[in-house]
C-alpha cells in the first residue's frame, strides 16, 4: 500500500478482479464500492450496522460494509451482489417471491449465500441466527426463509450448480 | 474531518503510535472491530484524527488454554469466541450481542471497552474473577478485574487491553444467561443476566439495569442465604440495588425491575439445586 498525504492507494480484490482505488483513509467500504467503483448493489440503509442492506462477503463471510473501512478490506476477497452471477439463492428468491420493494434484497442474498456456503446443513436455529442480521421493511421474512431452505436443500444434494 | 489509519503488528508499535498521536493532539483511538468508532464518529459523538488498528497483533488474537487458564485476546471477534467455545458462558453471552453479521466484526475487547453501556462481554469476566492484561509504552500490567472495573474498565490514557485470563475451574461451572429485549428475539437489549455457580454459591452479573454492567456481592449475599424462600431472596435482592435504574424508551425503571425479578427467579430455579 502506497501512502499519500491524506489519501491512500488501495488494491481491492472485488468479484475476482483487482481494482485500484484512491480513497481517504476513513472511507467506508460501502462508500468506496458505490462512489468509486459504481458497484451500487450494496445499499446504504442505516449506516449503523443495524439493517444489513450493505452486506457483502469478505472471504465468503458476511460483513456490513458500512462498518468496515476500505483500507481494512484490502486483505480480503470481496464479493458483492454483482459478483454472484446466478447463484442458486438468487433463483430461489425469484421462485419464492422473496422480496417486495427489493431494497434490502442484495444484503439478504449476500448473507443467505454466505450461510449456504458456510453451513449447508444449517439448522432452523442457525438460519434464524444468521438472518436476524438483516431487516426487511416489507416483511418478506417467510418467503426469504423458504428461499434459504430451498437453496440449502440443493447444497445438501450437491446440486447447487 | 478525516482520520489517519495506522496498522500495528506489535503491542509496542501500537502503544508508541498512540503516544505519538496523543502528543500531536490527534485524539487517537485503538481500533479493532471499529464498529462503535465508525458509528459514534458518524453521529459526531467522537472525533478521532487517528485510529490504530490492533486486530493483527498476535497477542490480541490468542484463544488458548494455558496452564490453569483460558487466555482470550481482546481482538477476537465475538463469532470466533462463539465458534471456539471453550467457555460456554462467554459464548452464550456473546451470541446475544448485536447480530450474527455484526459479530463477525465486533471484538471481545471492543465490546468491553466500548462507550455503549451494555458491554455484556464483561459479565462472564466479572463472574469468574478474571485477570486482565494491559499495555502502555513498554510496560505490561496484569490486574484482577475487580481492581480495574468500576462501571467501566479503568484504562489509563493510551493503555491497550490485550488479554483476559479465566481460570479453568470456571469453564465448566453450571451457569445461566438470559437476555431480554423489548420485543421478540432481535433488537436492542433490555436486560441481560449472567449467573454462575461455583463452590456452592451463585454469582450474578447484570447489564441493562443501570447505566453500566455490574456484579453485586450484596445481591449475591442475599441470593445465597440459606433457610429463605425464593420469593424472600428475590425481594431482598432487589432491595440491594443501590444504583439508579434506567428509565428510557426500551423500558421504564419499574418494568426493568419486574423483568429482573423474573430473571432472578429463573436463575435460582436453574442453579439452586446444581
Amino acid at each position: 500500500m502506497k501512502q499519500k498525504p491524506n489519501k491512500i492507494v488501495l488494491e481491492l480484490m472485488i468479484n475476482g478482479e483487482k481494482r485500484e482505488v484512491v480513497v481517504t483513509q476513513d472511507k467506508t467500504l460501502l462508500s468506496t464500492l458505490r462512489d468509486e467503483l459504481y458497484l451500487t448493489g450494496a445499499k446504504p440503509g442505516c449506516y449503523n450496522g443495524d439493517c444489513g442492506a450493505c452486506t457483502v462477503l469478505m472471504d465468503n463471510k458476511p460483513m456490513k460494509s458500512c462498518l468496515m473501512l476500505s483500507i481494512e478490506a484490502a486483505k480480503f476477497s470481496i464479493t458483492t451482489i454483482e459478483g454472484l452471477k446466478d447463484a442458486p439463492i438468487q433463483q430461489a428468491f425469484i421462485e419464492e417471491f422473496a422480496f417486495q420493494c427489493g431494497y434490502c434484497t442484495p444484503g439478504f442474498i449476500m448473507n443467505c449465500h454466505g450461510l449456504c456456503l458456510a453451513k449447508p446443513e444449517a439448522t432452523e436455529e442457525e438460519i434464524q441466527k444468521w438472518l436476524s442480521s438483516n431487516i426487511c421493511r416489507c416483511t418478506s421474512y417467510e418467503e426469504i426463509e423458504k428461499a434459504v431452505k430451498k437453496t440449502l436443500a440443493l447444497y445438501q444434494k450437491g446440486e447447487q450448480r | 474531518m478525516s482520520f489517519q489509519y495506522f496498522y500495528s503488528q506489535a503491542i509496542e508499535e501500537a502503544t508508541a503510535r498512540y503516544a505519538k498521536e496523543q502528543q500531536k493532539q490527534n485524539r487517537p483511538f485503538y481500533y479493532a472491530g471499529g464498529t462503535e468508532i465508525l458509528t459514534l464518529r458518524r453521529l459526531n459523538i467522537i472525533y478521532p484524527k487517528a485510529v490504530i488498528d490492533i486486530k493483527h497483533i498476535p497477542a490480541c488474537n490468542i484463544y488458548k488454554l494455558h496452564e490453569d487458564y483460558l487466555v482470550l485476546g481482546s481482538a477476537l471477534s465475538l463469532t470466533e469466541i462463539e465458534e471456539k467455545n471453550f467457555f460456554p458462558l462467554l459464548s452464550d453471552v456473546s451470541t446475544e450481542i448485536a447480530d450474527h453479521t455484526a459479530r463477525n466484526k465486533i471484538t471481545f475487547g471492543g465490546n468491553i471497552c466500548g462507550q455503549i453501556f451494555y458491554r455484556e462481554a464483561i459479565l462472564p469476566l466479572l463472574l469468574t474473577d478474571s485477570l486482565l492484561v494491559f499495555a502502555k509504552d513498554q510496560h505490561l500490567r496484569t490486574e484482577l478485574i475487580h481492581d480495574v472495573f468500576d462501571e467501566q474498565l479503568l484504562l489509563q490514557e493510551g493503555e491497550l487491553f490485550i488479554q483476559a485470563f479465566v481460570e479453568k475451574k470456571y469453564l465448566a461451572a453450571p451457569y445461566v444467561t438470559i437476555k431480554k429485549r423489548k420485543q421478540w428475539t432481535v433488537g436492542y437489549p433490555l436486560l441481560t443476566i449472567a449467573a454462575l455457580k461455583i463452590d456452592s454459591r451463585i454469582r450474578v452479573a447484570i447489564s441493562g439495569l443501570c447505566a453500566f454492567p455490574f456484579r453485586s456481592t450484596s445481591l449475591e449475599e442475599v441470593l445465597n442465604q440459606p433457610n429463605q424462600t425464593r420469593e424472600e431472596k428475590i425481594a431482598a435482592a432487589l432491595k440491594t440495588i443501590a444504583f439508579p435504574i434506567l428509565d428510557d424508551v426500551e423500558g421504564s425503571s419499574e418494568y426493568r425491575l419486574f423483568v429482573l425479578q423474573n430473571l432472578l427467579d429463573e436463575v435460582l430455579e436453574q442453579l439452586e439445586e446444581k
